[in-house]
């Protein structure tokens, strides 16, 4: 008994922390300097009364034709991806069916819309009428082999808009392809024969148990691709689309502003960007639910934590 | 109405050119426990997916309460069942896993209420009131709305057993549904099996667990390498086994 009393911790008062001279670190303080010197002087730059103009970026950051254009961008970006992920899911469910068509169709989709240029593509769907004869370029819609029960002219319905949500969004439904099959093949096999057991058919399956669960897979990537997709909108450019690159260098054409304008621009960008972050952000926490035991960390959290020493997950 | 509940004359499955099981004959009576022992790969397991046709059997037959899985008769030729019906005779028959395979994404009450309320078609309010009582019948009238994560695995396991429980089937699977259990958790997933046994369920249990099966058990069947070794009650079994491959394995597991 009084060995075992002796292998136990006894609580007793709080043993003084340990006080010792900590390591010098000279590397650290020169390599902080050297980046604080080049941001310092990068900064004079940008802000000393050079060439940059800053009155100008100000004065077209809020012009007209600017501001439509970003409109202009947002609305294809959003209805670009919408279609895109629609797709995706689509071609996913194709590609992962036991039908061997639907397999094959959906690969070669795949294959060709990720293996040419996005910047092809848009011209492509632009040029598109040049496959119907002329003079009215009719596009025949119908039964295939059979009737054909409307005939549009290629001209009228494709304008220089639905050249590029063709383009932007078939090409998306490729690559969101790939990311929503990752996610259905990331839900374990158990999952859908627990689910098989209790009965259920295998939409109900599809769409109550592995699709949300593959959500959590999914969405990062989909950020990424949202991001890409909102940068890649100003390939529209080349067909005419007055989207910000189109518009930007109409104005800097004029009055030879290239960078000022570039940087109006490129600001506009990074504002839709951070839109989709904080978007991204509060989806992820949705579908995260039931994936871990500790307590979700709000941005709340996360700031009032820096003023309590170490913070993050490793403090908790 | 048959006193029969599963019948299985024959049954072989292949995965590729390996046989997994060879010829199993086997009858569970209604109302009856029959305990599946046997070294791992002895295809104990796979039998017991395929009562449920979560596995397609290779030759032989294999009914549940009178009716083929998987197929159906007529004019002397099979037919296969369309996925539906396959859903259909599946909602009749719970299974319980290893693995629990609960759904993460889900509370406990949601994984119990979702199958009724999907499937059934069963009403909101009326199935959750069910699915709190078979929740406290499993001993966790406090758990109804925690994630499976924050469940330890004794108590994910008897929400699995809830929530096969809750489509009110009359045949119940167990595939070693304590084999990834700490030992300590072990017993309150055996006290609810036990409960469910004495209540009348007629179940089909692969265990290990030698103690359970020899006090439930109304029959145990030793399986090795695809056939049925023996099978009998348990007093015979595992108190007086014939084969020496049965008295073998009873040896290194008790």
């Amino acid at each position: 008994m009084a060995d075992q009393s002796q292998l136990t911790p006894v609580a007793s008062e709080r043993p003084q922390d340990i006080r010792a001279v900590p390591v010098r670190r000279p590397g650290r303080w020169i390599a902080a300097f050297i980046v604080l010197a080049c941001s310092a002087s990068f900064v004079r730059f940008l802000i000393a009364d050079s060439a940059m103009q800053w009155h100008v970026i100000g004065q077209y950051l809020f012009d007209s034709q600017v501001l439509n254009a970003v409109v202009r961008v947002f609305y294809l970006t959003v209805l670009s991806m919408l279609i895109g992920v629609i797709l995706g899911v689509i071609l996913a469910v194709m590609r992962l069916s036991p039908n061997p068509i639907l397999k094959a169709a959906s690969w070669l989709y795949i294959f060709f819309f990720r293996g040419t240029p996005l910047l092809v593509q848009i011209v492509f769907w632009y040029n598109i009428s040049a496959l119907f004869p002329a003079p009215h370029h009719l596009i025949d819609i119908g039964i295939p082999f059979g009737p054909a029960l409307i005939h549009p002219n290629a001209n009228v319905i494709i304008t220089v808009f639905v050249a590029a949500l063709a383009g932007l969004s078939f090409n998306e439904g490729a690559y969101m392809a790939e990311i929503v099959r990752a996610g259905i093949i990331s839900v374990p096999e158990g999952q859908t024969e627990a689910a098989a057991s209790l009965g259920m058919g295998r939409m109900q399956i599809m769409r109550r148990i592995v699709l949300p669960q593959a959500m959590r897979v999914i969405l990062p990537p989909t950020g990424n691709e949202l991001i890409s997709m909102l940068k890649n909108t100003s390939l529209a450019s080349v067909i005419g689309y007055a989207e910000i690159v189109y518009v930007t260098s109409d104005i800097s054409a004029v009055n030879y502003k290239v960078i000022q304008l570039l940087i109006v621009g490129s600001i506009w960008y990074l504002a839709l960007t951070s839109v989709a972050y904080v978007g991204q952000y509060f989806l992820e926490r949705r579908v995260g639910q039931g994936f871990s035991r500790a307590q979700q960390i709000t941005i709340k959290d996360r700031w009032l934590s820096l003023g309590r020493g170490r913070g993050g997950t490793l403090g908790r | 109405m048959t006193d029969v509940m599963v019948s299985a004359e024959g049954v072989h499955k292949r995965f590729g050119h390996n046989e997994v099981l060879k010829g199993i004959t086997l009858t569970v009576n209604r109302g009856q426990v029959m305990c599946l022992l046997g070294p791992s790969g002895s295809g104990k397991s796979t039998f017991l997916r395929c009562i449920n046709h979560l596995e397609k059997i290779n030759s032989g037959r294999l009914s549940v309460d009178g009716e083929l899985v998987g197929y159906r008769e007529a004019n002397g030729k099979l037919y296969e069942l369309h996925e539906r019906d396959v859903a259909r005779k599946r909602q009749e028959i719970g299974m319980v896993f290893q693995s629990f395979n609960l759904f993460p994404h889900m509370t406990a009450l949601q994984n119990v209420t979702l199958a009724p309320i999907q499937v059934l078609g069963r009403r909101r309010d009326e199935t959750e009131q069910r699915a709190r009582e078979l929740l406290d019948r499993v001993g966790l009238s406090d758990k109804y709305n925690a994630h499976p994560v924050s469940l330890s695995g004794g108590q994910q396991q008897r929400v699995a057993i809830a929530r096969a429980l809750a489509m009110d089937p009359k045949l119940m699977l167990f595939d070693e549904p304590t084999s990834a259990l700490d030992p300590e958790l072990v017993g309150e997933v055996l006290d609810v099996m036990r409960d469910l046994a004495r209540s009348g369920m007629t179940m089909v249990v692969v265990t290990h667990e030698i103690g359970f099966a020899r006090e439930v058990a109304d029959t145990v069947v030793f399986m090795d390498g695809g056939v049925v070794v023996e099978a009998g009650p348990p007093a015979e079994v595992l108190g007086a086994p014939k084969h020496e491959r049965t008295r073998a394995f009873l040896a290194k597991v008790l």
